[in-house]
């Protein structure tokens, strides 16, 4: 190809957008998480079914899975676990919203998608604050 | 007997050949979720930190067991279907139809394990 500017090297300029330069629209990051959350809610029911199942099994299998629960790593898992909860119900709420076609211009789009993340992480710290304190 | 044409028969069932139903399904168990998954949270809150009998005996409250088997039923259907979802879009052939058995399996076990735990928590010893 020839140069413009009489044949001195240039760097080539990007001809496709990439991730790294790439300015990530919010509802393209929610989408990911909402999948991401959905795979992990998925494996995360295992969570319900043991409580269930050592409840049903008698005090002491009880007593070992809330042991777990209440150690430091199994507080950081039921707390992923509540904010994945809220998050992919909030983001379903939006989706929801728009299946009626309502919603679809990209400020709107926006404004859902903020709301979404930021709805579920202050109601992630809201509920166990509340937990704690009540 | 079937007496409509084979393109009536074909109309709206798109490539998977069953229409909207994964559509439809995945939107009626996530209106149940989201009623049922509010009030597990609270039930959750409300028992944190409590002893076994007090699990125990609100578990085995008629209307407690009753709401987290919905819970549990909406819940596993709304997941199998999600997963499947993922599934079908990274990955194909051989592997594809493997995954997407173990999918319902697991729907399937971790569902009716659950379902067992809360019967023996209302009528077992």
């Amino acid at each position: 190809m020839a140069h413009a500017n009489g044949g001195e090297a240039v760097r080539p300029r990007p001809i496709s957008p990439h991730l790294q330069i790439y300015a990530r629209p919010i509802n393209m990051m929610m989408s990911i998480l909402h999948r991401i959350t959905g795979a992990a809610l998925y494996f995360g029911t295992l969570l319900l079914a043991a409580w269930l199942i050592a409840a049903a099994s008698g005090p002491e299998s009880f007593a070992q899975v809330n042991s777990f629960f209440g150690s430091i790593i199994g507080q950081l898992i039921l707390f992923g676990y509540t904010w994945a909860l809220l998050h992919h119900m909030l983001g379903g709420i939006r989706h929801l919203i728009w299946d009626t076609g309502r919603g679809l211009d990209i400020k709107t789009t926006d404004t859902l998608c903020w709301a979404s993340i930021i709805g579920s992480v202050t109601l992630t710290a809201a509920i166990w604050l509340g937990a704690a304190l009540v | 007997m079937d007496l409509r044409t084979p393109l009536k028969r074909v109309h709206n069932l798109g490539s998977a050949k069953e229409g909207a139903d994964h559509f439809w399904q995945q939107r009626q168990t996530e209106v149940a979720n989201i009623f049922l998954i509010v009030w597990l949270v609270w039930l959750v809150a409300s028992l944190a930190g409590a002893d076994y009998a007090t699990v125990r005996g609100a578990l085995s409250n008629p209307f407690v067991a009753i709401g987290l088997m919905l819970l549990i039923l909406s819940g596993v259907f709304h997941m199998r279907l999600g997963m499947q979802t993922i599934i079908e879009d990274y990955v194909s052939d051989g592997l594809k139809v493997v995954l997407l058995m173990l999918n319902t399996f697991f729907a399937i076990a971790v569902g009716l394990a659950s379902f067992f735990a809360i019967l023996k928590l209302s009528f077992g010893s």
